[in-house]
């Protein structure tokens, strides 16, 4: 994955709260097992006027002529709640959004954005407002987020920094302490055997 | 020093810290379903990684298979079918028990486990689903992850998680009669809104859910998601252990010490604390495009966000008692298991749904649920009222582009979500309980079901 480091876009506003992973992307647009061909379906209920012919709606933000190409999205309460379907997030990243700061995010989406390389920062709404059009730079490594000759900073959770700013695989860093996995599992088989059903016959 | 029970089921899975302070937390069982999980099983394979323990993930065809009777792989989503028949050849190729399309264990993923007895007390489960929290009901510390997470599950066994807050919302009291676990959720979560639960484990606690059975705790825990909390559960008791004791996957006796010690310690201490009063519950219905817009069937609609005002239909201040429906929905991970046909039949049992009501499905949680209606002749009740009774799946819970509600319907739901679109484009969707959904089928309205559950009483 490429690591997150500093981000300059200009701050496309879609602050509503409750932006649910329906309209990110809805069921009828997530059309094959992959990660891929998302894109289009982005935003899809909000962005088209006929989703089936893809015109598109020009009163949605992201189809505003200053929208076009930006990498970061600013949401409100509790942005990507509902399903956990991941192809929001995948959608969202194949579009080019690389950042969403909102006032807070639902936790699946949250975690599903960690593991995509697409960065989320929690402000406060007001401070989320007054990023809308303007030239915002995320950075990561400072936990910054400067607009308009302010800087404000941001927390985040040291292990989702330390994989958007490394680009790390998850499952390759958890498979560097497999020996402390097998321990756990030896000692939990014998203390709880009822988790451990036979292998299913084939 | 006295732990609640998020402490003790996370203590008994951490394996080691990560790096930069986060828990490894060993998982216990991963389920999968054809939606997410074969994009899960698809890249764990092109990455070349094998599953950890296959015979603790199961996987099950629930989400976008054809409800109608006489159903094969096909479906009435574009392109569906290749998301059952790659979730079959992936979960055979990787050793996955599979609930399939017309096994007679199929069923919503959340009402299968429960049966099976895969979720127990005291585990970790995960799937990539959102409403995994359902199977907290029986003190299992279960949720909703994204497909990344379910390939990280599957390939280590482990998650690498922070640890959330706890939370502990009390019901005090007792229900009133008609009022339901589903009215409890929904008024938990207009009180509190739908990101009042983030960053927490919520426990479920107090007489009023201790006085819940199994199945309306599923549908309390449910809708935790809804709440956006990572989780709920409930402390496993007397009944919990009945329900699950011999269960496939369960054991046949719960009599080992071990799991009397699955409660919150008598003064322990959760980083946040709720409490409501459940004989002021009344039955609740949404009125927007978010679970926390939601209201007492004999309260008028609120001032809320222009923009759900709109796509809804509803002015503030209007009642919403009355507001004419077109269809109506019984089914679902929330609101799809037995005693929830079993009240709806009651209301239903000779009486024939609106003309107006165009379209009307139940939609049994599971095979076995259905096949246990219909030894009750449940079956016979619906569809002589009008309703359509279905085979077992998620259905029109969400809109998969296959079968949809007629364009412009206000449909009233058993279902978790009323978001704009979730049911189809410009589809309304009113989130109640059964009872609310069986009483407003009748008068092609939304409509009070203690009513008529006293007119069914006399």
């Amino acid at each position: 994955m490429t690591p997150v480091t500093t981000i300059t876009s200009p701050g496309v506003p879609l602050i509503r709260d409750n932006i649910d992973t329906d309209t990110i992307i809805p069921s009828r647009e997530m059309r094959s097992t992959g990660r891929t061909g998302l894109a289009a379906g982005l935003f899809a209920p909000w962005r088209y006027t006929d989703a089936d012919r893809r015109i598109g709606d020009a009163t949605f933000v992201l189809n505003h002529r200053d929208a076009i190409g930006t990498r970061l999205l600013l949401g409100g309460r509790n942005f990507g709640c509902g399903s956990s379907r991941e192809h929001a997030v995948w959608a969202l990243r194949e579009y080019g959004i690389e950042c969403i700061i909102a006032a807070s995010f639902a936790p699946i989406f949250e975690g599903n954005c960690i593991r995509n390389g697409l960065l989320p920062v929690t402000l406060p709404l007001d401070v989320v407002r007054s990023l809308a059009w303007a030239m915002v730079t995320i950075d990561l490594p400072a936990q910054e987020v400067r607009a308009s000759g302010r800087t404000h900073r941001f927390a985040i959770d040291a292990e989702a920094k330390a994989m958007l700013a490394g680009g790390l695989d998850a499952i390759d860093l958890t498979l560097t302490q497999a020996d402390a996995i097998a321990a756990w599992t030896a000692a939990d088989r014998a203390a709880r055997p009822w988790v451990y059903p036979e292998p299913a016959s084939s | 020093m006295p732990q609640t029970l998020f402490d003790k089921i996370w203590a008994a899975h951490h394996v080691a810290d990560t790096a930069a302070g986060a828990a490894l937390i060993a998982i216990d069982r991963v389920f999968l379903h054809e939606r997410t999980g074969a994009a899960a099983l698809r890249s764990l394979a092109e990455r070349g990684r094998r599953v950890h323990d296959p015979a603790r993930v199961f996987a099950v065809m629930d989400h976008i298979v054809d409800t109608r009777p006489g159903r094969g792989d096909s479906t009435l989503m574009p392109g569906g079918e290749a998301f059952i028949t790659e979730t079959r050849a992936a979960t055979r190729a990787a050793g996955i028990t599979l609930f399939d399309v017309n096994d007679r264990d199929q069923g919503i993923v959340h009402v299968i486990s429960p049966e099976l007895g895969i979720v127990l007390p005291g585990v970790t489960l995960v799937a990539p689903d959102s409403h995994t929290c359902t199977q907290g009901a029986f003190g299992a510390l279960a949720w909703g992850i994204g497909s990344s997470e379910a390939e990280h599950a599957m390939a280590t066994g482990t998650l690498r998680l922070k640890r959330p807050q706890t939370m502990r919302v009390t019901f005090t009291g007792r229900l009133a009669p008609g009022v339901t676990a589903k009215d409890m959720a929904l008024a938990l979560i207009a009180a509190h809104d739908a990101g009042g639960g983030a960053g927490h484990a919520v426990e479920f606690a107090g007489s009023a859910v201790r006085e819940l059975d199994m199945e309306a705790r599923m549908t309390l825990c449910n809708m935790a998601t809804e709440f956006s909390a990572m989780t709920a559960l409930i402390a496993p008791d007397v009944q919990t252990f009945a329900w699950l004791a011999g269960r496939r996957y369960a054991p046949a006796a719960f009599d080992d010490p071990y799991w009397a010690t699955l409660r919150s310690d008598e003064g322990a201490v959760f980083d946040r604390e709720l409490a409501i009063d459940a004989a002021t519950i009344a039955p609740m219905v949404s009125w927007g495009t978010s679970p926390e817009q939601s209201v007492a069937i004999d309260a008028a609609v609120p001032q809320g966000p222009a923009r759900a005002h709109d796509y809804i239909g509803l002015a503030p201040g209007q009642r919403i008692a009355g507001t004419p429906i077109d269809a109506a929905f019984i089914g679902s991970c929330t609101n799809g298991r037995l005693s929830d046909l079993r009240r709806a039949a009651a209301l239903l049992k000779g009486r024939r749904i609106a003309p107006s009501v165009r379209k009307a499905l139940v939609v049994p949680g599971s095979a076995a649920v259905r096949r246990a209606a219909e030894a009750e002749g449940l079956d016979r009740i619906f569809t002589d009222a009008g309703f359509e009774w279905r085979l077992s799946g998620c259905s029109l819970c969400f809109y998969a582009g296959g079968e949809g509600f007629a364009p412009g319907s206000r449909t009233v739901s058993t279902t978790n979500r009323n978001f704009e679109g979730r049911q189809g484009p410009g589809i309304r969707t009113h989130i109640a309980s059964p009872e609310t959904v069986a009483a407003s089928a009748i008068a092609g309205a939304i409509a009070d079901p203690r009513a008529l559950a006293a007119e069914a009483a006399a």
